[in-house]
Formats: C-alpha cells, structure tokens, sequence
C-alpha cells in the first residue's frame, strides 16, 4: 500500500524524521557497521561480500564446522593459505591433521611448502597447547587445528592468542551448530549439489544466518 | 697491566650451597675429618668457628650437617669459573684453592672502565652463586693480597697500591705460618714493619723467597704469571645436599649452571646449539637429556625454558644427586647489532624459537615441514621435511589435500567399487604406472569419486595381473 504523491506531509513531524534520520547519532539495524577488521581475502568473492574487514579476519580464531570430512571444508582456506604464504614470511601450521596432509596437493593450490608446518602430538590435549603456542607466537600467519573436545575456556584462550600472535586461527570442529562459541567467525560447511554450502551462524558486526553456495 | 683478582673465601662452603642451600647449621669439615675447615652462617651464629675440632662443634650443635671438603669439586668450579670469566678478558690465572686473576688492561674501554667492569663481575659472581670479594692492582700478586684480605678495593696505580699494601697486617702475607709468627716475634705487625727491616738479614733468617714474593706484589720484581688453557668440552655440574626425588628443585641450580655456560659462550662470540643435561642417581645409571636448538644462542633465559620443557616430559627414575651441563655443539654468534630501523630479522629467531618450543615438548619427530619427490607413485611423492626446506614447483592432475597413511581396500559392488554406499566417479582415468626398478611396482587408474554424503574421494583400481579389479581409497579432497 503505497501513500498517495499528493498528500502533504505535516511540516514539523516528517521535518524533523528527517533531520533526526540524517544526523550520525542515529544508528539503524540494517546498516552493518563498516568494522575496520585486518582480513586476507577467502579467494571467493561471494563469500568476502559477506564478512566484515572482506574476508578471513587475520587475528583471530573462526570456527569451521564440518560434520564429515572430505566435503571441501580445507580447500575452501586454501586461496588465502597461498595468500598468506606469498605475503608474510611466517609459518602456516595444522595442528592434529586427521590425515597426512598430502604435499603435492598443497602445492598445486599455491601454498608454498617451505612455510608449511605440521604437527602431530600424540596426545590430543597437546593438540590444543600447540595450538595456543602456535597462535600466539607471533611466528605465525595461519594456524588451522583439529583438536578433541575444546572447552569455552579453552577457545576463549586460542582466540586471546590468536589476537595477541596476530594469526588466523580455523578451528575444525565436527560439533553440534547450536552450541555456544567465542569464536570471531563460525561458518557450518556442508556439500551441496553444486558445491559447498556455507552458513554463517555467527559474524562479528551482524549478518547471522545468511547461507551461501559457493561452486566446486 | 691491571689485575682483577678474585677471591672465594667461601669456596669449600659454596660448592655445596650452589645447587640449594644447605638446611640448617653445617659445616665443611677438613680432610682429616677432625677439624671444621668452614661453617655456614647458621653454624657461625651458634659460635662455631674454623679451625675448631668437630667434636667442639657437634657439642654446640647437636644437630649439625656435615659434609667432607672436596678439593677435586673446589678445582673444578675454579675452572669453570674461569671459562665463565672468559667474557671479561681471555688472559686469565687460576689461583688455588681459591683465587682467579683476570687481567683486564685491555678491556676496560669495552666495559665501560673499571668500576662497571667490577660491578658487572660481582652481579655475575652472586648470579652463579659464589661468595667473592674482587680487587684490582697493578700486579697480580698485589691483588691478591688486597682480596684475601676482604678489601673490595680497585686500586689502578703502583704508589696507591703500596700503600694500601703497606698498611696490610702480617697475616694477610701468603707466607708460612711459622714465617709469620717469627717475623711477629721481631715485632713486626703490618707489612710496613717488615720492608723496614734489613733485607739482607731477612733473606738470611727467612729465605729469598718472602722478599721476592713482597717485592712482586709491590711491582719491584715482575711476576709474569701462566696463562690459563681451557679445557676441550665445557661442563659442569652441582652436587645437590640431599637426593631430590622431583624435578621442580632442580631449577634453581640448574640456572646457576646456564648463567656460567652462557658467560663462557659470551667470551667466545659462541651460541649453544647443543647441550647435555645429565642427572646422576644414586641406584640408576645417569639419565642423559640433549638439548638441542633450532638456532645458536647463549641466552640463559632461553636455555632454561627449553630445559624446562624437557624435563617437565621426563619420569625420573630415581631420586636425582647431582646434575651437570657439558656443552656438544656450538656455532658463531654474533651479538645482535642495534639498528634505528625496525627489525624484520627477528622474525626468523621467533620462527626457530616456536618449531623448538614445540619440538620440546611434542618430541622432534611431532613437528615437520612437507617437501616433494620426484615421482609418479603418488605415495612416494611426497616426504616429511624440515620446516622451512624449500619446494620445486610442480603439474599435476588433481591432487587431494588428505592422503590416507595406508591404501584402504573398497568393496566391490556391481557397479564398481563402493563405500557406505555406491560411489560415483568424476574424472578420471588417470593412469599411474611406475617402480618397475625397485620392486615397488605400481599399475593404477586413478578417480575423483563421489559417495552418498557428497564427500569428494580420491581412489583407484589397481591393474593387476589377476582376474577382477581392486578399488582403494587412498585420499580426500577435504
């Protein structure tokens, strides 16, 4: 229903909308706050639309949640892996890899392999140390980890060294989307048809629940 | 020339004390094992004294620790002291039992003079644990006197020392007790008594040797001294009072170990890259840790988290006596040169320092870097590397990112190979046939597959010599 063009306004309220609408003290809910957030581009445009800073948030922890491995979940950070690699002369490193990480494979994604880092504890509380070591270093431009059963407590303390190390951190998880996390970033990765699909069930700056389908 | 002389009084006492403090009043008992050579403080404070028989002692305190002196452990921590003093100067003289020469002419521009080179040497001496009192002297008998006779004073000219020397009483003199107590008979009571008296007639009564020895200290004589030669390995180690069964108390004597380590590297230019941290038991044969790091370094701080690390992962085997560090392996280091601009260099120390912290404690076959093989076996074309080895490039067909450790074998269904489920294949064939030469012969078509949960696998139908196929997974592309 639309209001007729020809009706006059009444000249104090719609005024004063306006002028209240036009100052910058006045935040409205559909305006994402531009978040100055240090990102490296995810090498998939559609995806960088979506998050704040246009891209993996460069100091701190995401979350990844994949229910079965091998549906894309390692591929979808391998452009900005090579980025990073090319970029920075630190270490790229994957904690407790639940498979060889195959070196060839690596390579032809572009990630150089002479700042590649794998490391294998035996036990997987160590998995979760490495990680807070490595994310905290400041040797580091990239830590990707798969550990067992991660407290709150124990994110909360991989996202304070990922801040502190100026890493990304990506926290491989198979566990249920509707627990609570303190992660930057949590995106639940499933296969699609003609893809991967992504939802994003937690952004920094707002866009909660938009889901994205990105082609194999 | 100018001499630094230090003097331990306290030497016997501190080799026992080095590791951890005595608990309680004890003594160092001399080598008949009769008389008290020294007591510690707590000792002193119930009125013990050197020289006094044991049993004198023991009636005053009845609870007393005692521990027999050991020379071979006295010589030993002179020497290492004296490695350790090597960052001062590298003209040095051991003076047993307890004395160390350091001649520091030369290098006292380079320390900022005198005073901060003596300040420097007494932080260092109470870092390592030693109770010392330093003087200085144009002559190194000279200085000696000064420091046996507790004066910390640094004395820089010849008439200023023969002064101080002077005023000296008699039995500050490195002289024969029986000597002494004859010149106090001719009533001699400082030093300055006796260069009054008639030197022939002392040469006479007392041999040449007492004039020569005070002619020396006063610079009328010269007294050219022994360089001192360094042994091949660096190493130390500390006797612990009481055998400890955890790790945790080893820390506090353990740093004392690194800070001389390291003062010996500093006077070298050198970085540990090797260590040996060996822990003596009484029942068990010694355990032996290797300490190794990523890069050179003669930082004790940096020594002492990695030694830490290591024996946090270690179960002792039994209660520990006595440790020691010997040094392996070393290389050049240069110290760092301060620059205005900001340092992008010291991004590959922190890269080193993390690939070692996490070796440490995950072991050093836990951390590893990827490199490639030339090689059209997929499972050969990969290998573990250092972290850092750089990689060729490469073409390839698509490769997955997780490689199984092991082939698995798929079952076999009517249309092909299956896993929880029909499996559809995407691309391929890629046919791989190679190691023909080392028995490793391989005869496989390679595909992309996809199963039911759209997992993206890649597998391969081994061509073989007998009837039917064989699938095998052999990586995901995750």
């Amino acid at each position: 229903m639309s209001l007729p063009a020809t009706r006059p306004a009444a000249a104090s309220g719609s005024a004063g909308l306006h002028t209240l609408l036009q100052g910058t003290h006045l935040w409205r809910g559909h305006e994402l706050a531009a978040v100055a957030v240090p990102s490296v581009p995810t090498g998939h445009t559609a995806l960088d639309a979506l998050l704040p800073g246009g891209g993996w948030p460069r100091a701190a922890l995401t979350e990844l949640l994949c229910a079965r491995p091998g549906v894309g979940e390692l591929s979808l950070l391998m452009p900005a892996l090579a980025r990073l690699a090319r970029e920075e002369n630190r270490w790229i490193v994957l904690v407790a890899p639940p498979h060889l990480p195959y070196a060839p494979a690596f390579a032809l994604a572009g990630v150089d392999l002479s700042r590649l880092v794998v490391v294998n504890p035996r036990q997987s509380d160590d998995a979760l140390w490495a990680m807070e070591q490595a994310l905290g270093s400041g040797a580091c431009s990239a830590v990707a980890g798969w550990p067992n059963r991660v407290s709150e407590r124990a994110l909360r303390r991989l996202q304070l060294a990922a801040e502190n190390g100026r890493a990304a951190g990506f926290h491989y998880t198979s566990g249920a989307a509707t627990s609570s996390s303190l992660a930057a970033l949590r995106l639940q990765v499933e296969p699609a048809d003609t893809g991967l699909r992504l939802r994003l069930l937690k952004v920094r700056g707002g866009g909660m629940g938009t889901t994205l389908t990105l082609a194999a | 020339m100018l001499w630094l002389a230090l003097h331990l009084p306290r030497l016997p006492l501190d080799v026992f004390e080095r590791a951890a403090p005595l608990p309680g009043p004890a003594v160092v008992v001399a080598g008949d094992g009769r008389t008290v050579a020294l007591p510690n403080a707590a000792a002193a404070r119930h009125g013990v004294t050197p020289g006094q028989k044991l049993s004198a002692a023991l009636a005053l305190v009845p609870d007393l620790e005692t521990r027999t002196r050991d020379p071979s452990a006295e010589q030993q921590a002179l020497e290492s002291l004296a490695l350790w003093a090597e960052q001062f100067t590298p003209t040095l003289h051991l003076q047993p039992p307890d004395g160390l020469l350091l001649e520091i002419g030369g290098c006292l521009r380079l320390f900022g003079g005198l005073e901060a080179l003596a300040a420097r040497a007494r932080d260092g001496l109470a870092e390592l644990g030693f109770d010392a009192t330093l003087a200085s002297a144009p002559t190194p008998a000279g200085a000696l006197l000064l420091a046996r006779n507790g004066l910390d004073s640094l004395v820089t000219e010849l008439p200023a020392l023969r002064s101080r020397l002077r005023m000296l009483p008699l039995d500050g003199l490195d002289a024969e007790a029986t000597v002494l107590l004859s010149l106090a008979r001719l009533g001699a009571r400082t030093v300055d008594d006796v260069l009054r008296l008639p030197r022939e007639g002392l040469a006479r009564r007392f041999g040449q040797a007492l004039l020569d020895g005070l002619d020396r200290a006063l610079g009328h004589r010269p007294d050219p001294r022994a360089p001192f030669v360094p042994p091949a390995r660096f190493h130390n180690r500390l006797v612990l009072p009481a055998p400890v069964p955890a790790v945790e108390p080893l820390l506090f004597g353990l740093r004392r170990l690194a800070a001389e380590l390291c003062g010996f590297l500093a006077g070298r230019q050198e970085g540990a890259t090797r260590l040996q941290l060996r822990l003596e038991h009484e029942d068990h044969p010694p355990t032996d840790l290797r300490l190794e790091l990523a890069m050179p370094s003669r930082d004790a701080a940096h020594l002492m988290v990695l030694a830490r690390e290591h024996l946090s992962r270690l179960a002792l085997p039994g209660p520990v006596e006595a440790f020691g560090l010997a040094l392996e392996e070393s290389a050049q280091l240069a110290p760092r040169s301060l620059s205005f601009l900001a340092e992008p260099g010291s991004g590959a120390e922190s890269r080193a320092a993390l690939v070692e912290r996490l070796r440490a404690r995950l072991g050093r076959d836990a951390v590893h870097g990827l490199a490639l093989v030339p090689e059209h076996r997929p499972e050969l074309a990969h290998r573990v590397a250092e972290p850092g080895t750089p990689a060729a490039s490469l073409h390839h067909a698509p490769r997955p990112l997780w490689l199984l450790a092991t082939p698995r074998l798929l079952a076999a269904g009517p249309q092909g190979p299956r896993l929880d489920g029909p499996l559809a294949l995407l691309d391929g064939p890629e046919r791989i046939e190679s190691g023909w030469w080392d028995e490793g012969d391989v005869r496989r078509d390679y595909f992309v597959a996809r199963d039911n949960s759209r997992a993206r696998l890649w597998i391969y139908r081994e061509i073989g010599p007998g009837p039917g196929e064989r699938w095998y997974l052999q990586g995901l592309f995750a």
